[in-house]
């Protein structure tokens, strides 16, 4: 087994055994506490040019199979891992982890003290780090990890986003029709909707209002996704249109960042994001708490304890996260627009947040009935 | 919403004693629960009928009640305390039954108590196997396929649509009599023939068969506002068909994959709400097909259980502590996660480690009883270990049972198999499955081959090859590499384990030399619910060959304590009690107490108990790193052996020589009352008598010894606990039979041949020596005949026949013993008195298993004396600082003190032999019981009558008694049998009994033995038409005889699970017991109101006494 060399830019360097794809890669640092679910997870395009860190010691013991990726690809730029499985054992496995890794040419590292530097992440906040299995001098990988961008300003979403525009079907009788704008979806998105009766119209991320509004949709949907959102211009102006145009639209994740800026609120980065599927949210609507997965490095600004006035109304934080009160979810009160922080599509992660596409459903009835 | 305003009095039940199934984790749920309500400012009453618990502490409760958890008892405490609300979820099967059953005799209602965590709807809706199935499917969740058939058509018909194998369930049948499993038509035409005759009602469950299935379980909490957490995921490595409590399991699941536990999760959650669990944990048990991943719910418990006690170790999540809130009001969104202080419990824990289980067994304790694990558990203890990966934690675990095999490799060579006769071997779960599956892996069978056979999930068999690869590797290098040594310890490997594998490093010593000068070294991660992702307060650590270590520094010195491992016969709760009160003494003397111990059931492993805690093997190599990366932290006042039982009692000596400070009583001196020679000295220069004895290393040795001091002699190997391997003999054949038989003798262990002393009363002392002064704590008189293992017997205290004289010299020999031994704490004695000679039979300078029953009935802290004592303060210190009593000691109880009676609780209905039938129940000087209760009350009679009720339900006030008595007792029963008689008992009795009996005006009708054959007496228990049975042993052991007719009668009773008394004395008590009872006039006390009427009556002598000096 060969060696790899995992340097971090504040210079902390771990050395462990090469995983997945040999070579070298430099990202954004994050931790996810999930103990399920790597395959949606690396497949997530949220992950976009970051290094995830498993916090579960052991990765790849379902193997993989063809149908729980979220996207057509792995996304993640690297792959930190403590023990990976020699040998999957699942029912519907049809191949190793390792081999995948190695098809999508993600390279990783395995044998480090994952515990050891995700402490470090939590303690220092999320930063660069390259994992080489050439470079295995520290200084010299280091000098690379400090010459890659940062992950503040990064507009990624064109990065990953669909090039042309595809429909998912309703299952069953159609009943609505959505544009869906593509910062990053997750197959299980247009899933849950179709399973709704929701005809998914996906839109590249660039798409812009009238683009979105073309074919008339019941509603418009904005996905998860990497980056920053201070740097998504071209998507805020899409979402402004969208909300001038008064159609129910629902956002999650980097869509909920997108809508708090077409309202006027402010983003920031947290200093080590919320990446695991144990999130706790307190849902201030139905006053229950919802077990979350959570996938997000930045985070909206908003007031807690009042509804803030913006250029389409009143607006609340409808959902905030219980282990530190971090805004995650908004709702308009006077446009009908509301979008949440974690991931209701779940995979991976728990169902607990799933009802919310029956709030965007009921959102689009309540709209049809009043028109 | 804040905590309900409604409720200001709980009282809460305890599980009573430890049996099969039901062990220490509902003391460490119950005290939880207690502190936590206590703390929310509740009144808390409290009732359990085990004194070895800490719940029954009187602090933890305002109103402890140690009385027998029966509805008539419990109503009783009831109407004393009248409480608003009953807490009936966290005292395991037993208090659930107790509250359903209080809810239905309507005493709930009579004295305005409600029931909170789950009412007995949804208790019902989640016990009812049927009721239950309905819910799973109302939910559009899946249950194994089941058909109620009344006809061997139906059942085939049934058989067909489901599939082959089917279960066979005669519907309301005992014990599961007549069910089984059918693999094709034939076998299922003939049981289910039997079924439906042997079914009261003529019908059959024929069920769809997921034996051999992947089984998981799932440890859920909710709060009134429907907010529910999924705590922990467990697997079991032994497949469906195996109990969970038998199964090697892992946390978290393993092999899943996310869509598939998320599929269980939502199917649990609809499961807890449809079943309506108010407030609390329940556990929620899934099978899952691994060809296709079916998944189907088999079973629910509404309540903690042991998974639950599991499952807050493992992540660190207080699941009963949190229950006991939740039941009062709180949210789960209210409540703060202890561990990080910041975030809410409202979350679902994420583990960064793996946690093993492994269940500890028995079966050397119950010869002829069916090893094969089955759906009944068979366990009496279990450990659990953490790693940062499986092997780690398996590795762990394995050396923490404490069996001979201690991990791979270890322990006696095995015989010579091919990998196709282990592989076979597999497909019989027996304990141990996973040493064949190594054996079969290195003999070259394929992983396939193993999973298939075994049903283990492939994954985990590869991990097993992944150990067998390591430890090939490392027998066959060159030259023991540094990478290999830490390849090897991050997978788990002991330094034993590696000494088996390169004998050329000289063992053990030699590879922890190597390993230390090459720095390889563990460190210390910390259990924080989050996996780092929230920085943790809680030093709730375990050990891994990793690169950081988060152990803080401190300043304040630190003192180890070794916890006792797995429970199991004769080392159990009681030295968990121990070491919990050594906590709490040297927190109060000004030390940080460190534990160590790797029982999940117990309070000591409660993150809460100790300042730090590490969940690490009880192994000489894993104590030592502990204590070094303690040292590390700061100043290291030493380690306390002698609290936890044999486990760390064995590895005083090794610490010592390692340069680790032994506290309390030295190691030469535990080793000059356990080495029999030494012992000897002891005795001759203390000038006290002893049974005559000898020593043998071979059977030659041991005729010639027993010849010269006379039959019947006791035999036992040395260094033992609990008589493990102890037995009276009577002649040479047995004898030599028992040489053969006990293998592991050695120059080493040589076997331990004592003259047995018949008719001699036994007794019990447990002391504390300072160097200077002796305090005797206790002295218990045996109502068991000697030769009993005194784990076994009931004992009183006070002792109620022995008089002043014995008392004084009691005393005078056991302060001549610890003088001589060297005692620096605790130490117990066993004497035996005959004809007005005391014996000494053994001296054993460590916590007994009778401390806590000791300290409860006279109210003093006997092993957290012991602790202070340890760190240098002495018993006049300890006087003056209230920790002891100002004067007096267990010689000179108050003429008021209560009689507290311990009882034994044996685990024969668990185990069957091979074909069905129930095992030996002979009671010996090997200790077979599980647990104790205590009954407490103002005169023996009553004590009796209660302990006899805790232990095994009510002595009866009417009905049918069956007496058959040794000669030398007939006279002296004569008037509690014609008491009986008069009360209104038919008495049945054998021949000679009756012919004694009817000359004396007693009425009976004569009943045959066993050995007469058919219509005898044993027929007559089983059928349930005896009420209590008198049997007075007599003879020496054997296969026939009187005393062959004896066991049979007693295994009936224990079948029956009727009272069954064996000694005069018992007799005469229980007679006063039925009295009682009959008058209706048993009360109750709280341990809080005697615990004070004790104190007075002390302040009241120490008055007297001052006066005295005075005058």
């Amino acid at each position: 087994m060969s060696e790899a060399l995992l340097v971090l830019e504040d210079g902390r360097a771990f050395r462990g055994e090469s995983y997945g794809a040999t070579g070298t890669t430099v990202g954004e640092a994050v931790f996810s506490t999930g103990m399920t679910g790597y395959q949606e997870t690396l497949t997530d395009p949220s992950y976009h040019r970051q290094v995830v860190v498993m916090t579960a010691p052991h990765i790849g013991n379902t193997g993989v199979n063809g149908e729980d990726d979220e996207s057509r690809r792995i996304w993640v730029a690297g792959f930190v891992v403590r023990d990976p499985a020699r040998r999957p054992a699942n029912w519907r496995s049809t191949g190793t982890l390792d081999d995948e890794l190695v098809a999508n040419g993600v390279v990783g590292i395995s044998g480090v003290d994952t515990r050891a530097l995700t402490r470090h992440l939590r303690d220092r906040g999320a930063m660069r780090v390259g994992i080489s299995t050439e470079v295995l001098d520290a200084d010299a990988l280091l000098a690379q990890v400090l010459a890659a961008p940062s992950m503040s300003g990064a507009d990624l979403a064109p990065e990953v986003t669909t090039e042309a525009a595809y429909v998912v079907p309703a299952v069953g009788e159609k009943k609505y029709t959505i544009a869906a704008l593509d910062l990053g979806i997750k197959a299980a998105t247009p899933r849950h909707l179709a399973e709704l009766g929701v005809e998914t119209h996906v839109l590249p991320a660039t798409a812009t209002a009238a683009e979105l509004l073309a074919a008339g949709p019941d509603g418009v949907f904005l996905s998860n996704g990497p980056g920053d959102p201070a740097a998504s211009d071209y998507a805020v102006d899409a979402v402004k249109g969208v909300l001038d145009a008064r159609r129910p639209l629902f956002g999650i994740c980097f869509g909920n960042q997108i809508l708090g800026r077409a309202l006027g609120l402010g983003t920031y980065k947290l200093p080590f994001g919320h990446r695991g599927l144990n999130q706790p949210v307190l849902d201030r609507v139905t006053d229950s708490v919802r077990v979350t997965s959570q996938n997000h490095g930045f985070a909206v600004d908003a007031p807690l304890d009042r509804a803030s006035d913006t250029p389409y109304g009143r607006v609340e934080v409808s959902h905030v996260g219980l282990n530190d009160q971090v805004v995650e979810g908004l709702r308009c009160l006077d446009v009908p627009a509301f979008s949440v922080q974690f991931h209701p599509e779940a995979a991976a992660g728990p169902h607990d947040a799933a009802p919310l596409f029956q709030r965007f459903v009921d959102l689009m009835e309540d709209n049809r009935a009043e028109a | 919403m804040p905590k309900r305003d409604d409720i200001s009095h709980v009282m809460v039940i305890g599980s009573g004693p430890i049996v099969i199934g039901q062990a220490c984790e509902f003391d460490y749920s119950g005290t939880q629960a207690c502190r936590v309500l206590k703390a929310e400012g509740l009144r808390v009453s409290l009732v359990n009928s085990n004194p070895a618990t800490i719940m029954t502490d009187p602090e933890v409760a305002d109103a402890t009640y140690i009385e027998p958890l029966t509805p008539e008892f419990v109503e009783k405490v009831i109407a004393a305390e009248r409480p608003d609300a009953l807490l009936a979820t966290l005292g395991g099967q037993t208090a659930l039954n107790l509250g359903l059953a209080l809810q239905e005799n309507g005493v709930l209602e009579k004295y305005g108590v409600r029931l909170i965590g789950a009412d007995a709807e949804a208790i019902n809706r989640g016990e009812d196997r049927q009721l239950f199935k309905d819910i799973v499917r109302s939910i559009g969740a899946d249950a194994p396929r089941s058909t109620v058939c009344g006809t061997v058509e139906e059942a085939l018909a049934t058989a067909a649509e489901v599939g082959y194998p089917v279960v066979i369930r005669p519907s309301f049948t005992m014990g599961g009599l007549g069910s089984g499993f059918a693999t094709d038509e034939a076998m299922l035409r003939r049981m289910a023939g039997h079924g439906l005759a042997d079914s009261p009602v003529h019908t059959v469950l024929i069920e769809e068969s997921v034996l051999g299935w992947k089984e998981y379980e799932l440890e859920l909490m909710r709060d009134h506002t429907d907010n529910v957490v999924v705590v922990c995921s467990i697997e079991n490595i032994d497949a469906m068909g195996v109990h969970t409590g038998d199964s090697v399991t892992v946390a978290p699941a393993m092999t899943l994959t996310d869509r598939e536990y998320q599929h269980m999760r939502d199917v649990g959650i609809a499961v807890l709400r449809a079943v309506g669990v108010d407030t609390g944990g329940c556990n929620i048990q899934f099978a899952v097909n691994p060809e296709n991943g079916r998944l189907v719910v088999i079973e629910m418990n509404p309540r903690v259980s042991r998974s639950s006690a599991l499952a807050s170790k493992a992540t660190g999540f207080p699941i009963a502590k949190i229950a006991a809130k939740l039941a009062i009001g709180y949210t789960l969104d209210e409540i703060t996660n202890d561990i990080t202080k910041v975030t809410p419990a409202a979350f679902e824990p994420t583990l960064d480690y793996v946690v093993v289980k492994i269940p500890r067994f028995a079966f050397e304790k119950f010869p002829g009883a069916d090893p094969r694990l089955t759906t009944t558990m068979k366990s009496v203890g279990e450990v659990m270990s953490m790693g940062r990966n499986f092997t780690e934690a398996l590795g762990k675990a394995m050396r923490s049972t404490e069996t001979p095999q201690v991990g791979f490799w270890t322990g006696p060579a095995q015989p010579e198999a091919t990998a196709e006769e282990l592989v076979e071997q597999l497909r019989t779960p027996l304990d141990g499955r996973l040493y064949v599956a190594e054996r079969a892996l290195a003999a070259g069978a394929t992983v396939e081959a193993v999973a298939e056979a075994s049903g283990f999930d492939p994954w985990f068999v590869d991990q097993v090859l992944q150990v067998t690869e390591i430890g090939a590797a490392v027998r066959e290098a060159p030259s023991l590499t540094p990478e290999l040594l830490r390849r090897a310890k991050r997978h788990g490997l002991s330094d034993r384990q590696v000494a088996a594998l390169r004998p050329e490093l000289a063992g053990e010593d030699g590879v922890r030399t190597l390993r230390w000068r090459l720095g390889i070294r563990p460190v210390y991660k910390t259990v924080d619910t989050c996996a780092a992702e929230f920085a943790a307060t809680t030093p709730y650590h375990y050990s891994t060959y990793d690169e950081e270590t988060e152990v803080a520094p401190r300043t304040k010195p630190a003192v180890l304590i070794l916890g006792s491992g797995p429970n199991r016969i004769g080392q159990g709760i009681e030295f968990d009690y121990s070491c919990v009160h050594a906590v709490l003494a040297l927190q109060d003397a000004g030390y940080e107490a460190v534990m160590v111990n790797c029982n999940p059931e117990t309070v000591s492993t409660d993150y809460d108990t100790a300042d730090r805690l590490y969940f690490e093997p009880l192994t000489f190599e894993d104590v030592l790193e502990v204590v070094e990366a303690e040292r590390a932290a700061g100043p290291v006042a030493g380690v306390i052996c002698t609290l936890g039982g044999q486990t760390p009692l064995a590895l005083a000596q090794r610490l010592k020589d390692a340069g680790v400070p032994v506290l309390g009583t030295a190691p030469e001196a535990i080793d000059a009352a356990e080495d029999r020679a030494e012992f000897s000295r002891v005795l001759a220069d203390t000038g006290l008598p002893a049974p005559k004895h000898g020593t043998a290393f071979r059977f030659d040795e041991a005729r010639e010894i027993a010849a010269s001091i006379g039959y019947p002699v006791l035999v036992r190997p040395s260094y033992v606990l609990g008589g493990r391997g102890m037995e009276i003999v009577y002649e040479d054949a047995t004898l030599e039979a028992y040489l053969a038989k006990a293998t592991d003798v050695s120059p080493d262990h040589p076997v331990l041949i004592d003259r047995f002393l018949e008719d001699a009363v036994e007794i019990d002392v447990d002391a504390l020596y300072d160097g200077t002064d002796l305090y005797l704590g206790g002295v218990m008189e045996h109502i068991e005949e000697a030769g009993i293992h005194s784990g076994d017997s009931a004992c009183a205290l006070p002792p109620i026949t022995l008089g002043s004289t014995d008392l004084h010299a009691i005393r005078a020999a056991t302060q001549k013993l610890a003088a001589r031994i060297g005692v620096r704490g605790l130490m117990n004695v066993q004497y035996a008195l005959k004809d007005d000679v005391l014996y000494v039979l053994e001296a054993n300078p460590r916590a007994s298993r009778t401390v806590p029953f000791v300290s409860k009935a006279t109210a003093v802290p006997l092993a957290k004396a012991a602790a202070r004592i340890a760190v240098g303060e002495t018993i006049a210190q300890l006087r003056a600082a209230g920790v002891l009593p100002a004067t007096g000691d267990g010689t000179d109880t108050p003429d008021d003190a209560p009689i507290a009676v311990k009882e034994a609780v044996l685990p024969f209905n668990r185990f069957r032999t091979i074909d069905g039938m129930g095992v030996d129940t002979v009671l010996s000087p090997e200790m077979k019981s599980t647990g104790e209760v205590m009954g407490l009350d103002a005169e023996f009679g009553t004590a009796f009558a209660k302990s006899q009720a805790a232990a095994y339900g009510s002595l009866p006030t009417e009905g049918t008694v069956f007496v058959s008595l040794a000669n030398r007792d007939k006279r002296s029963a004569v008037f509690p049998v014609k008491r009986l008689a008069d009360l209104g008992f038919t008495v049945l009795a054998t021949a000679g009994t009756a012919q004694v009996l009817r000359r004396n005006g007693v009425p009976c009708t004569v009943v045959g033995k066993y050995s007469d054959g058919p219509g005898n007496v044993v027929e007559a228990i089983l059928a349930g038409e005896v009420d209590m049975v008198v049997n007075t042993p007599f003879g020496a052991p054997g296969n026939s005889g009187p005393r062959l007719d004896g066991y049979e009668i007693r295994t009936a009773a224990v079948t029956a699970g009727i009272p069954c008394i064996t000694t005069v004395q018992g007799m005469a008590a229980a007679v006063q017991g039925v009295e009682s009872l009959r008058r209706g006039d048993i009360g109750v006390r709280s341990l809080q109101d005697l615990h004070a009427a004790l104190a007075a009556s002390r302040a009241e002598a120490l008055a007297a006494s001052r006066a005295g000096a005075l005058s």
